[in-house]
């Protein structure tokens, strides 16, 4: 009971400072930010890496995951003779949840673990510590841009995967199943609110992409720097990513949609 | 005056030194000095905490106790700013060369130019290039640092840290894992940049004669404590056994070849019956 009661506190007490060199990394990359002003190469570079390699990922599950919900939504609207009202369960679902969330896992899993092995490589190769002793903080020079860019491509990402996953969804409907073309995009415009839907999913994208870029970037700088801490680190950022991802879902959607 | 005499002669005063990690104390109570333009080794058993004294002057880390001045200056009490402006005069090789990854050498040796000066490109080429001719590798510009051998990788790294024409290099382990081409290159590289640079070097290393064969003074540091000091003839004739064993690689003396263990005969037999 006692070894129990150690433990727990230990892990308790290793959490609370692990948080709290988090905080400080997080203060200190903000305050770097304001250093890309003047050389927005390195940030085109990182959005490039970061949100541009992630297009082909995004674009084909988020057509899958439309298609999914497209067939899905047929067939239980079917049943009560409200096939027309597919382009609205589908836009919503997507918009509201599926977009923001699917592609956050998606970036997490593509881009986050790829940060993540990087900076904790160039801890693990004493690139960070060379950088320092060369007088230039690696924190400025390397995390900040990638914590920008991670937080300008997640919004994007999430919009572009909603917008191929209702052109999905039209695939089937329309296309396969016969919905009627008109019905299904005037539905869709009729009931899909812009402030209501589509700033709220925007809102949690920007929320989720801030989030996984700060577990991922963290994660890297905070790893111990052997092969085995690089790997246990990227592991974290995959799991932690999704976990955060999903708990502030939860929160996010009861503040915007909830009455609780 | 005592005072003016430091200021002139010794680049980096290590006062009182103690510093521990976790439980494990790697310097307890060691003072050293290095003087202004010559190379100083600093050499002792892996495991000693030779790396982990370059970052301490290099204010990478903080002692527990005592100070370090370099250049006259209290390195742990500098704001960082100071501490940055001090540390482009101060040049650091690292064992693996921490070269970035995702620069060719060219870009490499122009990255600490691009960040601290306002220099025009063309003029960054011409620095770059001398540089590189310096340490022979002006022909391998073009090359990322996963396509050079680990001596090669080095001698980049030595372009790049001066760069800034520093007043003092550290060499982390120089000769670890060289042939001895690369490593006949290094030695006579540390020793003629320091010369015609006018810059000091401390070289941190537990390859003895290489060390010894340019070093101007060596301190040999064991257990947290400095064992020994002198210029490479005194230690040479030191009568410190322990000093004795280091400079001749012998397998046995002060430090032992076996580590500690109950007897042999007692522990062969008892691991039958376990």
């Amino acid at each position: 009971m006692l070894e129990f009661l150690e433990s727990l506190g230990k892990i308790t007490r290793h959490s609370f400072a692990k948080l709290g060199r988090a905080t400080f990394f997080l203060l200190h990359a903000l305050t770097g930010m304001r250093e890309i002003l003047p050389r927005p190469n390195l940030l085109i570079k990182q959005l490039y890496s970061i949100g541009v390699l992630s297009f082909l990922i995004i674009t084909i599950s988020g057509l899958f995951v439309g298609m999914v919900l497209g067939l899905q939504g047929f067939n239980i609207l079917s049943d009560f003779g409200a096939e027309e009202s597919l382009g609205v369960m589908v836009a919503a679902s997507l918009v509201r949840e599926l977009g923001p969330v699917v592609s956050a896992l998606l970036f997490a899993g593509r881009a986050g673990s790829a940060l993540t092995a990087e900076i904790g490589l160039m801890k693990a190769t004493e690139q960070l510590s060379g950088m320092e002793m060369m007088a230039v903080d690696p924190i400025n020079r390397i995390i900040s841009p990638r914590f920008l860019a991670g937080f300008l491509s997640m919004p994007l990402l999430a919009a572009l995967f909603s917008a191929i996953g209702v052109m999905g969804g039209h695939l089937v409907g329309v296309g396969m199943l016969g919905v009627d073309d008109g019905a299904f995009w005037a539905q869709m415009q009729a009931n899909i609110d812009f402030r209501e839907d589509i700033v709220n999913g925007i809102i949690k994208s920007v929320v989720f992409g801030f989030v996984v870029s700060w577990i991922a970037l963290f994660e890297g700088y905070d790893a111990i720097p052997t092969s085995e801490g690089v790997s246990r680190a990227t592991t974290r950022t995959v799991v932690n990513s999704a976990f955060s991802v999903l708990g502030l879902d939860f929160i996010l959607t009861a503040l915007m949609f909830g009455d609780i | 005056m005592p005072n003016s005499e430091s200021a002139t002669n010794h680049i980096v005063s290590v006062k009182n030194l103690s510093f521990s990690r976790g439980s494990r104390k790697i310097f307890d109570d060691i003072s050293l000095d290095i003087q202004r333009g010559k190379v100083t080794a600093i050499m002792g058993p892996s495991g000693t905490g030779k790396t982990t004294l370059l970052k301490l002057i290099g204010g990478q880390l903080y002692p527990d106790a005592g100070e370090i001045w370099v250049d006259d200056q209290n390195v742990h009490r500098l704001k960082t700013r100071d501490l940055y402006s001090l540390r482009k005069r101060m040049g650091m090789l690292f064992q693996s060369g921490a070269l970035l990854t995702d620069m060719n050498v060219y870009d490499n040796v122009a990255f600490p130019l691009r960040e601290h000066t306002h220099l025009p490109e063309s003029m960054i080429r011409t620095l770059v290039l001398m540089k590189l001719h310096a340490v022979g590798l002006r022909g391998a510009r073009h090359l990322m640092p996963n396509e050079l051998s680990g001596g090669m990788a080095r001698r980049v790294a030595l372009a790049r840290a001066i760069a800034l024409d520093p007043m003092m290099i550290m060499y982390d382990e120089p000769f670890t894992g060289q042939d001895p081409i690369s490593m006949g290159a290094l030695v006579h590289l540390i020793k003629s940049l320091n010369t015609t640079l006018r810059l000091t070097s401390i070289i941190v290393s537990h390859d003895v004669q290489e060390t010894a064969a340019i070093a101007d003074y060596i301190y040999v540091l064991s257990d947290g404590k400095i064992v020994g000091h002198g210029t490479p003839t005194q230690l040479a004739q030191s009568d410190s056994a322990w000093v004795q064993q280091f400079m001749n690689g012998d397998a046995d003396g002060p430090v032992h070849f076996h580590y500690p263990a109950r007897d042999y005969l007692d522990d062969l037999l008892t691991s039958r019956h376990s």
